[in-house]
């Protein structure tokens, strides 16, 4: 397994690589001089000569190739270089609003599983049946509503109607449940639907006619097909990680949540490139990660897989 | 949802829609028994793709609700009750009445005519991104599944590369280079569709390059290009359908979400995710503008996704 994990890593290499040359591109492709790009509006009132002597500063007089070195070399020391606006270092940018979107992430994601696993579970066992239509309706809900839109719904219902939620901020935990159940509920309904099609498959195998056979339970032989069911779903929940990484974005949008992706729409609008590429190339990191990881508790989970 | 995974549509065919079996004609009852002996039993139960996408009660939703809103977009200029950007002061912020069927915004502009307008940007900037990366895609999955080698190896690692990202990320990246506005969020969502597009045609074109018909057509001295256009290609015509199906849904989604961002569309052209954007402004009040764009979004994308997997149902060649 050691092995096995580190054979993983190694392949990831050459994925990152390609990413960070993705990112370092966007200054290429940007309209406009790239140091322009880099300085921003300050850049107004310099001279042309000022101007070389940063090209130079930044070493883009140079070729792609040692460019791009560069900024690989400097990435690997934790140097994603200095936001436009604020003067400070991307990573310490990107460090400080984190842990809000790691924590609106991973609430939604327990809200995500939850209900997909409930409704793909009860649309297997009660099939063809009246609850089945309707979980695949609300599945089918799920991903087309838009989830700044359903944010925006029950921000009106439950904060500026009710008022038992806070409409927008962070704070306690009753900042979290609407952008949470947002975000959640469009990531369910992929979910649902491998689950139900991972249970039906699973409610066809001998030993769960045996386990009928035998008397026991309905629960009981449910409980059993289940645990054989989720294998399929392990793999969906890592894929649909970066689903709901976008609907984070649009989401603390929505919530004025002070995430990584609310940041990052922030610095688009203000062309503040550096601080784009930084945030795009860590969440663009975390997402390969997380898939990772998923793909190695898939194989510790399945006793089928073989790490040669 | 339907019971793709299962093959339980082999033992019960008309599970897929309403209604019985229709009782077979003469022509029909040979044919299922020349099938059955060809390829086996079940797959001569299998109806074909037409009349299996015909019984799919869901799938011929989502192509009524597809052909109804192309029909509103089209003829918007003629339903429209007033022009889309006519402003009236003295009408603002005017809940759904009888002059204004949806209500006004906060220049007093028709909601239902922005709407319906909104309509015609929404089916362009879905179609649009899908095409275009559905193009490129196809070109590139094409070349690496037909010459394989060292061509797929570094044509598919970028593929992968770009996969590596969150779509939407993806989208807000070239966004964040090329800057916000129609043309380039356009670009940005079709750069998302294209590996998409490129690992499908490849996958199926790996499965058609050693099939007979493609090896008589080589020995009979068709080029590679013409090989590949007009023999391997129309292959994989299905899958692409299917995919493009959806990636209209998500296209729109993601466009609505751009323009959310003021990324997208910019004012004030009338687009649906633009005016959830500044409908938000009026809540709690003015709910009727946060309800009927928000409505029209959501209507759209759920006719997309229940056609594109309608088409799927009766097109899955795994079947």
């Amino acid at each position: 397994m050691a092995r096995y994990i580190v054979r993983r890593l190694l392949g990831l290499v050459p994925v990152l690589l390609g990413v960070a040359l993705l990112v370092f591109a966007m200054l290429w492709i940007a309209p406009g001089d790239p140091v322009l790009a880099l300085v921003g509006e300050s850049a107004q009132g310099m001279s042309r000569e000022a101007l070389e002597e940063l090209r130079r500063a930044y070493g883009l007089d140079r070729g792609f190739v040692a460019q791009f070195v560069d900024y690989v070399t400097r990435l690997a020391r934790g140097d994603l270089g200095d936001s436009i606006r604020t003067g400070r270092p991307v990573l310490e940018e990107v460090w400080l609003r984190f842990p809000a979107t790691l924590l609106l992430a991973g609430s939604a994601m327990a809200v995500a599983i939850a209900l997909g696993m409930a409704l793909g579970v009860l649309a297997a066992i009660y099939r063809r049946t009246w609850v089945d239509h309707a979980a695949v309706v609300v599945a089918l809900l799920g991903v087309s509503v838009p989830v700044f839109w359903s944010g925006l719904v029950l921000m009106l219902v439950f904060a500026l109607r009710l008022g038992w939620l806070p409409a927008s901020g962070y704070g306690d935990w009753r900042h979290l449940v609407m952008p949470a159940a947002a975000v959640g509920f469009s990531s369910s309904a992929f979910i649902a639907r491998i689950t139900r099609a991972s249970m039906i498959e699973t409610l066809r195998q001998d030993y769960v006619r045996t386990d009928h056979a035998k008397g026991l339970a309905p629960g009981v032989v449910h409980r059993h097909a289940l645990r054989n069911a989720l294998l399929p779903v392990v793999t969906v929940v890592g894929l649909q990680f970066g689903g709901l990484l976008g609907g984070a974005v649009l989401t603390e949008t929505v919530f004025a949540w002070p995430g990584v992706g609310r940041m990052l729409v922030d610095a688009i609008r203000a062309r503040d490139l550096p601080l784009v590429q930084g945030t795009v190339l860590f969440i663009a990191t975390l997402f390969i990660l997380v898939n990772l990881v998923v793909d190695l508790s898939y194989a510790a989970l399945n006793p089928k897989v073989r790490y040669d | 949802m339907t019971d793709r995974s299962t093959g339980d549509d082999a033992r019960r065919p008309d599970s897929g829609g309403s209604g019985r079996r229709p009782a077979l004609g003469p022509v029909a009852r040979v044919r299922r028994a020349w099938v059955r002996a060809r390829h086996g039993w079940s797959s001569a139960l299998r109806a074909p793709p037409v009349r299996r996408f015909r019984r799919n009660r869901a799938a011929l939703t989502g192509l009524v609700l597809v052909l109804l809103l192309v029909a509103l977009a089209t003829a918007a200029p003629l339903l429209a009750p007033y022009a889309p950007d006519a402003q009236n002061l003295r009408a603002r912020l005017r809940p759904p009445s009888a002059e204004h069927w949806f209500g006004t915004d906060e220049f007093g502009r028709d909601l239902l005519s922005r709407v319906l307008f909104g309509a015609r940007i929404s089916l362009m900037t879905g179609l649009v991104p899908v095409v275009s990366g559905a193009l490129l895609g196809t070109f590139i999955g094409l070349v690496a599944g037909y010459y394989g080698g060292r061509i797929d190896t570094v044509l598919m690692r970028v593929m992968a590369v770009l996969l590596a990202f969150p779509s939407l990320l993806l989208a807000l990246a070239v966004v964040g280079a090329l800057g916000p506005g129609l043309t380039n969020a356009v670009i940005a969502v079709a750069v998302v569709g294209v590996p998409q597009y490129a690992r499908i045609v490849r996958s199926v074109v790996i499965g058609t390059r050693e099939e007979e018909f493609v090896h008589a057509a080589r020995a009979l001295g068709a080029r590679d290009g013409r090989l590949l256009l007009r023999h391997v290609f129309p292959t994989t015509l299905g899958p692409l359908t299917v995919q493009a199906t959806l990636g209209i849904g998500f296209a729109i989604l993601s466009m609505a979400g751009l323009s959310f961002l003021g990324l997208g569309v910019q004012p004030p052209t009338a687009d649906w995710g633009e005016m959830l954007a500044r409908g938000r402004r009026f809540l709690p009040d003015a709910t009727w503008l946060l309800a009927f764009p928000g409505i029209a979004i959501s209507l759209t994308v759920l006719a997309f996704n229940l056609l594109g997997d309608g088409l799927r149902d009766a097109l899955d060649p795994r079947d």
